[in-house]
């Protein structure tokens, strides 16, 4: 591989890594929003069942 | 009349903007006679910029929104765009970077007013965060922080002529006042790779909006179930 072909494959391997860590970044996000929400709902139903 | 594109058409328009755009950049358009194979890089590198002055701007016009109504929508959706612009500045920087370093070896140039102009408006974004963080959550932060991003819109088109301004052309010039300088096959990649581009930050920017409304609105529920 020369030089020129290692610093375009570098380029553009960069912008494909960021979009990586960012759907990672969402995706543990998401796992965050998923636990809250079941939190949220057992709250709920405790509130429920208390009357 | 505004339109609403879901977010599983953007990407899947996206994906295929990006592998449409990666195929003609490899496989369509002709390698440069002077900078050959890392000529490339410009596919990726000047929508990257382009996509980047367009999330600032957005931001900007967000943040006149919310001056001009007071929607706290409209003030999460300029902090949304800036965000987004910062991600696209970082990533024009260094793939910047890697073309400067094959093309004229070096990493940066403090001599080019592109570039530096470029790092000071990605610098000026950056501290956007460091403003909004630093306040508490409520009007006074969104006024802060909406005139602020409204100050940084008028680095962009600073930003954007600096080129045409500085008498150092070690920065290439392909967009002159006589148009494209490049052949019908590179102004086509280009314009698709322009469009993957702005169409990966309407994905990455409706993603996020919806995160963090989805956030806000379990906050609102948390405090009306305690």
């Amino acid at each position: 591989m020369s030089q020129s072909e290692k610093y375009t494959a570098a380029a553009y391997l960069v912008v494909f890594l960021a979009v990586l860590v960012y759907v990672v970044i969402i995706g543990s996000k998401l796992q965050r929003l998923q636990r809250e929400v079941e939190q949220l709902v057992e709250l709920a139903k405790e509130k429920r069942a208390d009357g | 009349m505004k339109v609403h594109l879901k977010l599983p058409v953007l990407a899947t328009a996206s994906a295929g903007l990006f592998g449409l755009a990666i195929v003609l950049a490899f496989f369509y358009a002709p390698t440069d006679a002077d900078q050959g194979l890392s000529q490339r890089i410009f596919y990726f590198h000047v929508p990257l910029a382009l996509t980047a002055y367009v999330c600032f701007g957005w931001g900007a016009w967000k943040a006149l929104r919310y001056l001009r109504t007071r929607d706290e929508r409209a003030d999460l959706e300029s902090y949304v765009a800036i965000h987004q612009g910062t991600i696209f500045g970082a990533l024009t920087l260094l793939t910047g970077s890697i073309w400067a370093r094959i093309s004229w070896g070096v990493w940066w140039s403090w001599s080019e007013d592109q570039l530096v102009l470029f790092l000071v408006l990605f610098l000026f974004y950056c501290a956007y965060f460091m403003l909004r963080y630093s306040l508490d959550p409520g009007p006074a932060r969104a006024n802060m922080c909406a005139v602020y991003a409204l100050f940084g819109v008028v680095l962009i088109p600073v930003s954007f002529l600096a080129i045409r301004l500085s008498k150092q052309f070690i920065h290439p010039v392909v967009f002159n006042s006589h148009g494209p300088q490049m052949t019908g096959a590179q102004f086509l990649t280009f314009c698709v790779s322009l469009l993957a581009m702005l169409s990966l930050f309407a994905t990455l920017y409706a993603i996020e909006l919806a995160g963090k409304r989805l956030d806000r609105s379990l906050r609102e529920l948390r405090e009306l179930l305690a």
